[in-house]
């Protein structure tokens, strides 16, 4: 029982017309909508960014040192390949708003290709920690007598990297759904709001990034390695 | 014209169904899912005020009665998550937000219907794994509906799954709430600007601002302690170097702003119901609309008044104590503007303007009282004492659900198409408004004197006011029963009432038929007219119905 919509209009005392807007197609309603869900995932992780700012003027000390133990190389390296994707994502969008859809199609697939090489990089430096004993529920974190503060930076670390990586693995998801609404021909040029807002949500995903990066590897780096 | 209302058929999600119950299961019209709301919200709040009234029975007497001092820790917090986070949170919004809302601005229906539907079924799974850990190993949670650390971190009861609900429902309103904003933005009938709509709209779309942009906050929270709770990183446990009073700040940002988020919308009924039985222009629209934007803002900005003893700073508990104040002032405004509203004006006095004059009494007495608290030296001496229990429903069950009452007999028509039972809907508000006054009157005077609430036992002067409020609880329910009963009749056997019995001026009680239509307004009306618009005691604006043009 789909209801598609019916053109309609209201006519005023003076006979003048006035189009009315169905929920059907509407391309500002569903911009705007993920725009408020947008204001949503920030304030999530301005939560726990205030947690992490909070817990740094209890314990600086210990939180400099764990920080300067994380990968700067690696952690570095995710920066650039993400912003890099919000730029193929963006150049997607686009091609896509000029009506190459099979150009807009491959940027997709390079976004993917480097969100995924994101989770990879990202995997390789939790097992890095992993195996210096600094993993959620596991080694010095639970040790008694390993310093509050580098608990609770480790802590906060795997927390927020972990929600983050979640994101990047949901966004993987939607594009794989877009490409799959792309090829069915419900994406179109005339008619690309799904693909709009994907791409407002990976630019969320990585403007957090850009936060999580200076919040974690750089308020130690004068003391790394 | 369609002679078919939204009760005889609907739009799906996804296929054709013929069976009657997978088109309500699957149904993506927004009258059908408020509808839906309704049932499992009312089922989960009679299942509530039980519990309350265990905790009534058991506290009798001094000394144990009926149950045990842990369980009775269980049922405390099993009555504050169901009655908030099940029950009054989704509340009006959910119910009338959703049935009303989409029709007061001639929309067809809420901006993203499909997401409507699926945030009902992620309600009602929110709803079940709530209630999974009752038969877990080691029972419901017993740290009060507020999960404060490190006590919840600790305790070997089931916290895990009530706070993996209360993110479900959480996420929930925060989609429920984003769908109304931009309904609200997108949908509203050509001509209408915001200053035209009618104020329950007001009321929800400062409401879906408070969902969009404080709910997160406790959703990233209760993910945190979740995590805490798993892998002991230390935030929120002291012992580890974290700070649980960071935790009550979290929850607080939240959990404060949701206390407006459940009064706006009722105040929005409010504001609806006083013109249209007083048939008299609301006074001052626009103030009474502000308000409702100034009290989800200052609302904000309050939630440390919840922490007075918490050892915070005094120029902090300085700062949260005026900003309080503040939120009074917005809220007076409106208060103000009601009895403007009523005076000299012809009242007719039906159910739902009876429900909203003794939410009057019930709301300024709760409302008062919280101002009294928000002084700090006040607070001091009433933190966690039977004051601030009573405090709490006198402003969210007098106020909230009273006027959750009251929509629901206001909008009985074009729910249902039919008429209650009047003299019965009196009755009933009658022994309601009585029960409720002896159930919690009394705890302001014995939370003064020192009962502190949460507490299963208690020294034998109090008996007095425990035993008076269990009579009140009596009659309460006695009265929410006959309530019920008296509208599930009326559906079922009441005479048909007609699209517009009140004489209200709202777009809703312009629709061709009641029930309402599946497709709302046969055809969208050109709004260039205010909401409330009477002269002489009648309506001004009227409507052809087949072509929706004014004719007055």
């Amino acid at each position: 029982m789909a209801h598609e919509y019916v053109p309609e209009v209201a006519i005023d005392r003076e006979g003048n017309e006035h189009l009315v807007q169905g929920w059907q197609d509407d391309y500002f309603g569903g911009k705007m909508g993920f725009w408020l869900f947008m204001f949503t995932e920030v304030m999530m992780f301005s939560a726990m960014f205030l947690t992490l700012s909070y817990y740094y003027t209890l314990h600086p000390q210990d939180y400099t040192e764990a920080s300067a133990h994380l990968n700067r190389l690696l952690g570095g390296f995710n920066t650039v390949i993400l912003l890099i994707s919000a730029w193929t994502m963006g150049l997607g969008l686009l091609k896509m708003r000029s009506g190459d859809v099979s150009g807009a199609k491959k940027f997709i697939l390079a976004t993917m290709f480097i969100a995924a090489l994101f989770l990879v990089v990202k995997g390789f430096e939790w097992h890095e920690e992993y195996e210096h004993g600094i993993f959620l529920g596991h080694g010095h974190l639970i040790e008694e007598g390993y310093p509050l503060g580098k608990k609770l930076f480790y802590g906060m670390y795997f927390t927020m990297t972990g929600l983050h990586g979640f994101h990047v693995l949901i966004g993987i998801g939607l594009m794989i759904w877009l490409l799959k609404r792309i090829n069915a021909g419900k994406v179109t040029p005339e008619h690309h709001i799904l693909h709009f807002n994907i791409a407002l949500y990976w630019d969320l995903v990585h403007l957090i990034w850009v936060f999580v990066f200076p919040y974690f590897y750089m308020i130690g780096a004068a003391h790394g390695h | 014209m369609s002679a078919k209302s939204y009760l005889e058929e609907t739009h799906t999600a996804f296929g054709h169904p013929k069976s009657k119950i997978l088109q309500w299961l699957l149904t993506i019209d927004h009258k059908r899912i408020g509808i839906m709301y309704a049932v499992v919200m009312f089922f989960f709040f009679f299942v509530a005020v039980g519990i309350g009234m265990t905790m009534r029975a058991e506290l009798w007497e001094p000394g144990k009665q009926l149950v045990d001092p842990h369980t009775f820790n269980q049922l405390f917090t099993l009555h504050g998550v169901i009655m908030i986070f099940i029950f009054i949170v989704p509340g009006i919004p959910a119910i009338f937000g959703n049935i009303i809302m989409p029709l007061m601005i001639g929309a067809k229906d809420v901006s993203f219907p499909r997401l409507n539907w699926a945030n009902f079924w992620l309600y009602v799974i929110g709803c079940i794994v709530a209630l999974f850990s009752l038969w877990g190993e080691n029972g419901f949670a017993d740290t009060g509906w507020t999960f404060y650390a490190p006590y919840s971190l600790t305790t070997s009861t089931n916290v895990i799954p009530v706070l993996v609900a209360a993110f479900l429902l959480g996420m929930s309103s925060i989609l429920t709430g984003l769908n109304f904003l931009v309904t609200i933005h997108r949908l509203r009938a050509p001509g209408m600007d915001f200053f035209k709509m009618p104020l329950f709209v007001w009321g929800i779309y400062a409401t879906g601002w408070i969902q969009l942009l404080a709910t997160p906050v406790v959703g990233i929270t209760l993910i945190l302690a979740m995590l805490e709770k798993y892998f002991g990183i230390g935030i929120f446990d002291p012992a580890k170097g974290g700070d649980p009073v960071l935790f009550e700040h979290l929850f607080w940002i939240y959990s404060h702003p949701a206390v407006y988020l459940m009064i706006l919308p009722a105040f929005g009924v409010m504001s609806e119901i006083i013109p249209t039985f007083s048939r008299k222009e609301i006074f001052g629209y626009r103030t009474v609309a502000l308000s409702s934007a100034a009290i989800a803002g200052i609302g904000y900005l309050v939630w440390g008044h919840h922490l007075f003893t918490s050892g915070m700073s005094d120029l902090a508990k300085t700062i949260f104590s005026f900003l309080t104040f503040f939120v009074a002032v917005p809220t007076g405004i409106k208060f103000y503007d009601w009895v403007a509203t009523m005076y000299k004006a012809k009242i007719v006095l039906r159910a739902p303007m009876v429900w909203a004059l003794g939410t009057m009494i019930t709301f300024v007495i709760g409302g008062l009282t919280g101002v009294t608290i928000t002084m700090i030296g006040g607070d001091i001496h009433l933190q966690d004492t039977y004051y601030s229990v009573a405090h709490f429903h006198y402003a969210i069950l007098g106020g909230v659900v009273f006027l959750m009452f009251a929509g629901m007999h206001y909008w009985f028509p074009i729910i249902t198409g039919k008429m209650y039972n009047e003299k019965n809907a009196i009755r009933a508000f009658a022994l309601i408004f009585v029960g409720f006054n002896l159930l919690w009157f009394p705890m302001f005077i014995a939370g003064y004197y020192g009962m502190p609430r949460r507490y299963f036992d208690y020294l034998p002067e109090f008996a007095i006011y425990h035993k008076i409020a269990f009579v009140g609880g009596v009659m309460l329910v006695i009265g929410l029963l006959w309530m019920f009963y008296n509208l599930i009749q009326g559906w079922r056997k009441g005479e048909p009432s007609g699209p517009n019995p009140w004489n209200a001026t709202t777009l809703e009680w312009h629709l061709p038929m009641a029930p309402a239509p599946l497709d709302n307004h046969t055809k969208v009306p050109y709004v260039d007219f205010r909401p409330y618009e009477y002269k002489h005691g009648e309506p001004v604006v009227k409507f052809d119905y087949e072509t929706m043009r004014r004719i007055d």
